[in-house]
């Protein structure tokens, strides 16, 4: 593998991907390198894939793409012991063209995903490893694999080798991550009959469900568990903090038992059939994570630079939103017949300027407010839940002591003022 | 339905390496200086396991996850990726 490439792409998930579709598709040398025996083996999320950042890639993907369901209904579910407050959005628009999202499975969307690159012109090699980049003179030539003579070079290589992202670490353009910069999130893939899912879920054939659980789902720690409908299967899982899981001490494979047993649960998924059993961290750190994207011959994007709205449960999108971005200014800097970090930097404007950049700024503060604050999810939830109990339980007693009993319970354990403050603090760190 | 960790694993395809990818560097550090062993509670795959006096790491059955390298307290994990085409094998999700 002595050949020189325009640019070599380390990971083929949605942003490797996606930036080697782009650059091959315009006419530049590109070698995909995947570590899994296929693209996806290694790949995980909950399953929600965006149809804008997918569209600006491959226009009208969905016609051949292997997807599961559009989604229809988004629900938020804040969950008790034995309740639930809930609020949703179904719109009949998100099932038609041009559609909002899909749910997917990502070991087959990833493989096909990477083939239409491969269509394009990528050269895709499976089951490599990058072990580091190469550097000469401070600048990214190339890198090595663990394949014997596994050296190969390229004018830029683009980092998308996911949220553990080890070969931007070893080029210092971060530091290893702290356990509140990654969510922990364990989930599982459970059969069950299209028509199962119509009937729990309320939808028609070829309409899907997202449902996002606050609360008892993660014993109050930072984190949301979801139940996300496929064509014939579901997805449900959970995920906290790495610093959460730690401090309270839980087993995520134990949290996940709990939820699929928890009495709000249980009713969706009777009788379902476990397929598979997937453990994957996702980069929470947002903002003020996001490392050095740019150097002489090298660009970081997806995961890797830690691009993820946890907040709105956007990455995928933002994946892939930075993939193309990379590939465009890999474009220009070709014109300009250089490649050096001046040259590239407009990727890493692009993306500050974009969704991506105002996005994470507007909820830089959020992940760390409520872990620092943890009433938000411990106190608050239970306390909606026992407001609704309290209000909607006709016991003869009159609505205006019901309301003083409510406004009683929220101002009981931190004061009037306290909850002022957490309001004001919650509003400010997602404004 | 997989309601145990085995159950769960046993769900899962891993084309193990013979060599592992996950080295504890220095094990008298969990022995001494660690009391609470995090990472035998937090791995969602149960890789860690104390024995008493020395902590055994099922390599087998990672999911190459990466908490236990940035959970560790002492920084004590060597965490490397399987070689390329080894280790877990998702098929779905």
């Amino acid at each position: 593998m002595s050949e020189k490439f325009d640019v070599i792409v380390v990971g083929a998930g949605p942003a490797g991907t996606s930036c080697a579709y782009t650059a091959a598709k315009n006419g530049l040398k590109v070698l995909l390198i995947e570590r899994g025996e296929f693209p996806g083996a290694k790949n995980v999320m909950g399953g929600i894939l965006y149809r804008k950042q997918m569209e600006d890639i491959i226009p009208e993907f969905w016609k051949e793409a292997p997807l599961e369901r559009p989604v229809v209904e988004q629900r938020f579910w804040f969950l008790d012991k034995e309740s639930m407050v809930t609020t949703s959005y179904k719109g009949l628009e998100w099932g038609k063209e041009p559609f909002n999202n899909f749910t997917v499975l990502r070991a087959k969307f990833d493989k096909w995903f990477a083939d239409k690159a491969v269509e394009q012109g990528a050269l895709l090699i499976n089951e490599t490893v990058v072990t580091e980049c190469i550097v000469e003179d401070g600048k990214v030539v190339g890198v090595r694999t663990d394949r014997p003579d596994g050296d190969v070079y390229a004018d830029v290589v683009v980092l998308a080798d996911g949220v553990n992202s080890l070969l931007a670490k070893k080029l210092g353009f971060h530091k290893e991550w702290k356990p509140n910069e990654v969510a922990l999130t364990v989930m599982e893939v459970m059969k069950m009959p299209k028509g199962s899912i119509n009937e729990r879920f309320n939808v028609e054939e070829n309409q899907g469900v997202s449902v996002e659980i606050f609360g008892d789902a993660t014993k109050g720690a930072l984190g949301t568990a979801f139940l996300y409908t496929n064509k014939d299967s579901i997805n449900i899982g959970v995920g906290t903090t790495l610093s959460g899981m730690i401090k309270k001490k839980m087993k995520p494979h134990q949290l996940l038992e709990d939820l699929k047993t928890h009495p709000m649960i249980k009713p969706y998924i009777e009788g379902a059939e476990s397929l598979e059993y997937l453990a994957h961290l996702i980069p929470e750190g947002g903002y003020d994570s996001i490392p050095k994207l740019v150097g002489d011959g090298v660009m970081v994007i997806g995961d890797a630079a830690q691009l993820v709205n946890a907040i709105h449960r956007e990455g995928s999108n933002m994946a892939m939103a930075s993939g193309k971005m990379a590939a465009e200014t890999i474009l220009k800097a070709k014109d300009l017949g250089e490649f050096s970090e001046r040259n590239l930097d407009s990727y890493r404007t692009d993306l500050y300027d974009s969704f991506i950049g105002k996005d994470l700024k507007k909820y830089r503060d959020a992940a760390h407010t409520f872990e620092e604050h943890p009433q938000y999810f411990e106190q608050y939830v239970p306390l909606m839940n026992r407001a609704m109990n309290t209000m909607f339980t006709v016991d003869g007693t009159p609505k205006w002591d019901k309301q003083k009993k409510i406004m009683n319970s929220f101002t009981a354990g931190r004061g009037k003022l306290g909850v002022a403050k957490d309001l004001y603090r919650a509003w400010k760190a997602v404004k | 339905m997989a309601k145990t960790l085995e159950e769960k694993q046993y769900l899962v395809r891993f084309n193990c390496d013979t060599k592992s990818h996950l080295e504890v560097r220095d094990h008298d550090v969990c022995a001494t200086k660690c009391p609470d062993k995090d990472c035998t509670i937090f791995c969602p795959a149960d890789v860690y396991k104390w024995e008493g006096d020395r902590m055994f790491v099922g390599f087998e059955g990672c999911h190459e996850c990466g908490s236990c390298r940035i959970g560790c307290p002492f920084d004590n994990i060597k965490w490397e990726y399987p070689k390329g085409g080894h280790g877990i094998v998702f098929r779905l999700a």
